[in-house]
């Protein structure tokens, strides 16, 4: 049996501060309260005291409380018992059913070593031209959905999910409202993916410290799944909410701010979540899609600017459609060269002038003459909109491109898209 | 190595990737020491002692370490082992080869695993260039082993000082690193092997050679922004800054394929594990046209990616910068490119905050920019005491947070570099590849082309932007036929000079003479005049001239196609002079 230490010397935010022996650094406690008993992790050491996060929050704790330390780190079980199941943030089942204690894993294993992946080459089709055709999704890619709060996030998550052939789908819930959730499950559900689906659930109304748990509790089963040869599939949303818990603490533990309160270590902190997403060399894969929404819309905000520096690539979701500018899938060049030979001349050329449509729209509402090239312009980006652009649009990536081919050749004559003479030949309608 | 005394301390404190030791003998700043979890053996570097306490930053995971657990202070600084052998590996920031850890932990970088950066085993071919009774100083050289494109120079290791006289040297032959190659004593008649394997420390500059000359020779990249735009001269300092997604990591990785530098170092410092993935995959499998045999026999790898221990970060650039100056004292021309810089400045700031040091800007600390500056400081052009020259060019990727180039990083890196190549988001989201920005970036050092010609272009490029903001204000209809036809000439540059295809096998590399070549032909379109009856004219007729040099641009250099093309374009341009009034 443990040692149980009983003097709380300093309670703030949700971080206590305890005297006692013999402690290592990220070890588990277990904190028992009038409250009932709540996990903890130490997050500090300096000579006997040892400070530590309380997972369910420090309200109720008193100085004279019990805190026993379990000389373990965080667990979770990586079995496959865990398809069909619903846990809380700290692993806890919130499904009323038993809990599942074997094949234990650490999380926040150490980082796989480079040396072992392996060049991602597998297209993830999701049947969104957006995506598809301009910005492929690729298998073991890391990639965020850059929005703002009330855009249909949550609702693309689901559409990918579902629609990729994926072997598991683990979900994790940061901050999420309950009808969020609810609505998640009901989706998979209908789908029949919810027996392939784990979720970690951390909802708007839990205490804030199950929320830090959140990616490290999913991707550690994502890559006990993936190890075993699964194709996994994470979707993390919202990881905007990750970062407001980890400024929080950092702020509790009087950590010198770097930009507008979020702790200077947020880069590495994000980094080994994301830095997950692997092809092993002889395994499964880990693909992970998340959500990051952009307080007031501002992608320079640290959180979007840190993920963007991380993840191979954004989606923008902006008005419920997926914006070309900016949006990026920085793996596309691994597999866009293998789907068809004129998939990345029509991503660029469609691309280019869409812009140049951008651009000429501003022209028009400040009241200038179109000239014949803006005017065909202007009838290019209006189609361009309706029949690639809108979310709404469900074809394969080949029907895209022949979709693509007409609208620009509706529009304007070969010599005007830049693309090169010989797919001109091969693939202008009418040739 | 010396035998120095290995204290053993005691831990007393931890705070993330800092702990806090105890000491009662002697600790000395940025010595290396080990705190034991256990049977593991955590690696740290002593970064600040106060009374009786010293600060170390572990370079590894210290989940699991407690107080009271013991840590073995070495007595040495942070080293890299120096020998043959280093070309075409991959290390982590501390000089582990990680495929030897990957044979050995497997998938995941298992902590307190530090393996030898050479191969212990393999034998070289070793002919001397000394002899017994030659007066040798740190640095000279012994004797040479080939390896693979590189004459690698055995020589009296760096960190010794004054005069040694050489007592034996190994006949020619076949020897491992370890095995003795001279035997060396100096004044006080010290007697010491010399090996094939030196060390040294990482954060202090390898100063040895005559003397630093300017560097004036340009470094062909074969990308046309750079090499004709903004050069980037041999034993030169670059950076280039952009927001994510502008394309730093493309431009890198295509820097460091057809640079023509004799031994190229990829510090991969604090980003994408993936885009490492794809230089450890492909290089073995291209070949470098220089020499005929596959990229990654002159290319050392050192990465130490966003998801890997911070401290090892900080420690990776200068390792990486270290490896570099030791082949310059080879005689070679060495490129670092690291990517990204702004991490590095990352993992500064996140120690400076442990430590609770007062924070600069952005919580950046005072000593930023002196740490930045001493870093590109150690590029340079040199004379080596030889006579040869040898370089070291340094080009850092920045990522500034927000895309913002007023922040500390690129503002402290633009005072200390030769060439600015900014990249912009405004050219990326238009697809314009690579996205150096024509009119911000600059460059201190000498073009391929003829200047006059180049300032003609830069001319057009600047006049063509005034035109096109003018268009945005006062319609297309309001400019007149003469500026929008410099427009024209400025989006026809850009498109068939400035852009450039990485991914397309012909276009993603120009070589000098074909730069020198198209550009004078584009230069002939730009220094003309024109006279179109309208501007849809003139646009239709730049328009299908940019084709023809866009399907030239794809066509080997020197092939028959490409005269036929050319062909082509020349009666392009008769065409056009019978359309002038």
């Amino acid at each position: 049996m443990r040692k149980v230490y009983h003097k709380i010397s300093h309670i703030a935010g949700n971080v206590i501060t305890v005297e006692a022996d013999g402690v290592a650094y990220n070890e588990l406690a277990e904190v028992e309260s009038a409250r009932g008993v709540s996990l903890a992790q130490v997050i500090r050491l300096d000579g006997r005291k040892v400070s530590l996060q309380v997972f369910a929050g420090s309200r109720g704790i008193s100085t004279k409380d019990q805190v026993r330390f379990l000389g373990h780190e965080m667990q979770v079980s990586g079995s496959l018992d865990l398809l069909g199941r619903v846990f809380n943030g700290r692993g806890v089942p919130r499904d009323g059913r038993p809990d599942v204690d074997t094949e234990l894993v650490e999380i926040g294993a150490p980082s796989v070593n480079p040396a072992k992946r392996i060049i991602p080459r597998n297209m993830i089709r999701t049947n969104i031209p957006m995506i598809d055709l301009f910005n492929t999704l690729v298998e073991s890619q890391k990639l965020p959905i850059f929005s703002v709060a009330g855009e249909p996030y949550n609702e693309l998550l689901a559409r990918i999910a579902l629609q990729a052939e994926v072997d598991v789908i683990v979900l994790g819930g940061m901050g999420m409202k309950y009808d969020d959730y609810l609505i998640f499950r009901r989706t998979l559900d209908e789908r029949g993916a919810l027996s392939r689906t784990v979720m970690f659930i951390h909802t708007a109304a839990d205490p804030v410290v199950e929320c830090l748990m959140v990616p490290d509790l999913s991707l550690a089963v994502a890559e006990a799944y993936a190890l075993r040869g699964k194709r996994v599939l994470c979707l993390l949303t919202d990881m905007t909410n990750f970062s407001d818990a980890l400024k929080e603490i950092a702020i509790t533990m009087e950590q010198i701010p770097s930009n507008r309160g979020y702790p200077g270590d947020l880069y590495s902190q994000l980094a080994s979540r994301y830095e997950k997403a692997v092809d092993f060399d002889g395994a499964g894969s880990i693909t992970i899609l998340a959500v990051t929404t952009m307080p007031g819309d501002d992608v320079t905000h640290p959180v979007p600017d840190n993920t963007g520096y991380i993840t191979e690539g954004q989606f923008y979701l902006r008005n419920g459609r997926i914006e070309p500018f900016g949006s990026l899938s920085r793996l596309k060049q691994q597999v866009n060269g293998k789907t068809r030979s004129d998939h990345r001349a029509i991503m660029d050329a469609m691309i280019r002038l869409y812009a140049e449509y951008k651009s000429t729209l501003e022209k028009q509402s400040m009241g200038f003459k179109m000239s014949a090239w803006d005017n065909k312009l202007l009838k290019y980006g209006s189609r361009f909109e309706a029949e690639m652009m809108s979310l709404a649009v469900n074809i394969p990536l080949e029907a895209g491109l022949d979709l693509g081919w007409k609208i620009l050749a509706d529009c304007f004559d070969k010599t005007e898209i830049g693309v090169k003479t010989d797919l001109l030949d091969r693939y202008w309608p009418g040739n | 190595m010396a035998e120095s005394q290995t204290a053993k301390e005691k831990v007393v404190g931890v705070n993330g990737n800092l702990i806090t030791v105890q000491y009662t003998s002697r600790v000395m700043q940025n010595e290396v020491a080990y705190a034991r979890v256990g049977d593991t053996r955590l690696k740290c570097e002593v970064i600040r002692v106060r009374g009786d306490v010293a600060d170390l930053q572990v370079f590894e995971s210290t989940n699991g370490l407690k107080v009271g657990d013991e840590v073995e202070f070495t007595g040495e600084l942070l080293s890299v082992e120096l020998g043959p052998g280093l070309l075409t590996q991959v290390y982590d920031g501390l000089q582990n080869p990680l495929k030897l850890l990957a044979e050995h932990s497997g998938f995941f970088l298992k902590r307190g695993v530090y393996l030898r950066a050479l191969d212990r085993e393999r034998r070289w071919h070793f002919t001397p260039c000394a002899k017994a009774g030659d007066e040798v100083r740190p640095g000279d050289r012994i004797g040479s082993v080939p390896e693979g494109i590189v004459k690698h120079y055995i020589m009296l290791p760096f960190s010794w000082h004054g005069a040694w006289r050489l007592e034996s040297v190994a006949s020619e032959g076949d020897y491992t690193i370890d095995d003795v190659m001279a035997v060396a004593v100096d004044e006080q008649g010290v007697k010491r092997n010399v090996t094939m394997t030196q060390f040294w420390p990482v954060k202090v500059p390898i100063s040895d050679y005559a003397e630093k000359l300017l560097p004036e020779r340009t470094m062909v990249t074969q990308m046309r922004t750079i090499d004709t735009f903004f050069p980037v001269a041999v034993g030169g300092t670059f950076c280039t800054p952009g927001p994510f997604g502008a394309g730093k990591t493309v431009l890198q990785h295509s820097i460091s394929r057809y640079a023509e530098a004799d031994v190229v170092v990829v510090a991969a410092c604090g980003e994408r594990a993936g885009e490492v993935v794809e230089i450890l995959r492909e290089y073995p499998e291209l070949e470098d046209p220089r020499t005929g045999r596959s990229l990654m026999d002159r290319s050392i790898i050192i990465c130490n990616t966003s998801s890997m221990p911070v401290a090892a970060r900080e420690a990776s650039v200068y390792t990486a910068v270290t490896l570099a100056e030791y082949y310059r004292q080879m005689g070679l021309n060495t490129l670092l490119l690291a990517d990204s810089t702004s991490r590095w400045a990352q993992a500064l700031r996140e120690m400076s905050g442990r430590l609770e040091e007062i924070p600069g800007e952005e919580s950046f600390p005072a000593y930023l920019e002196s740490r930045i500056s001493d870093f590109y400081e150690r590029a340079g052009f040199v004379r080596l005491r030889t006579g040869e020259t040898g370089s070291v060019t340094i080009g850092g990727a920045v990522s500034p947070a927000g895309g913002n180039f007023e922040e500390p990083v690129t503002q402290a890196t633009l005072k200390v570099v030769g060439a600015f190549l900014g990249l912009s988001r405004e050219r990326s989201d238009a697809r314009r590849y690579p996205a150096i920005h024509p009119l911000d970036s600059w460059s201190k050092y000498k073009s391929l082309v003829d200047p006059r010609k180049l300032s003609l272009a830069r001319g057009i490029l600047a006049r063509g932007s005034e035109v096109n903001q003018m268009m945005k204000v006062i319609g297309e209809e309001g400019t007149s036929i003469d500026d929008y036809i410099v427009y024209l000439k400025s989006e026809f540059l850009d498109y068939v000079f400035l852009q450039q295809n990485t991914f397309d096998p012909v276009d993603a590399s120009t070589c000098a003479d074909r730069q020198r070549y198209v550009f004078d032909k584009v230069c002939g379109v730009l220094d003309r005049a024109f006279a179109f009856a309208d501007k849809d004219a003139a646009r239709r007729w730049f328009l299908e001239l940019r084709q023809l040099f866009l399907d030239w641009n794809y066509i080997p250099w020197q092939g028959e196609a490409f005269k036929v093309q050319e062909q082509a374009i020349d009666s392009k341009l008769a065409g056009a002079a019978a359309e002038v009034k």
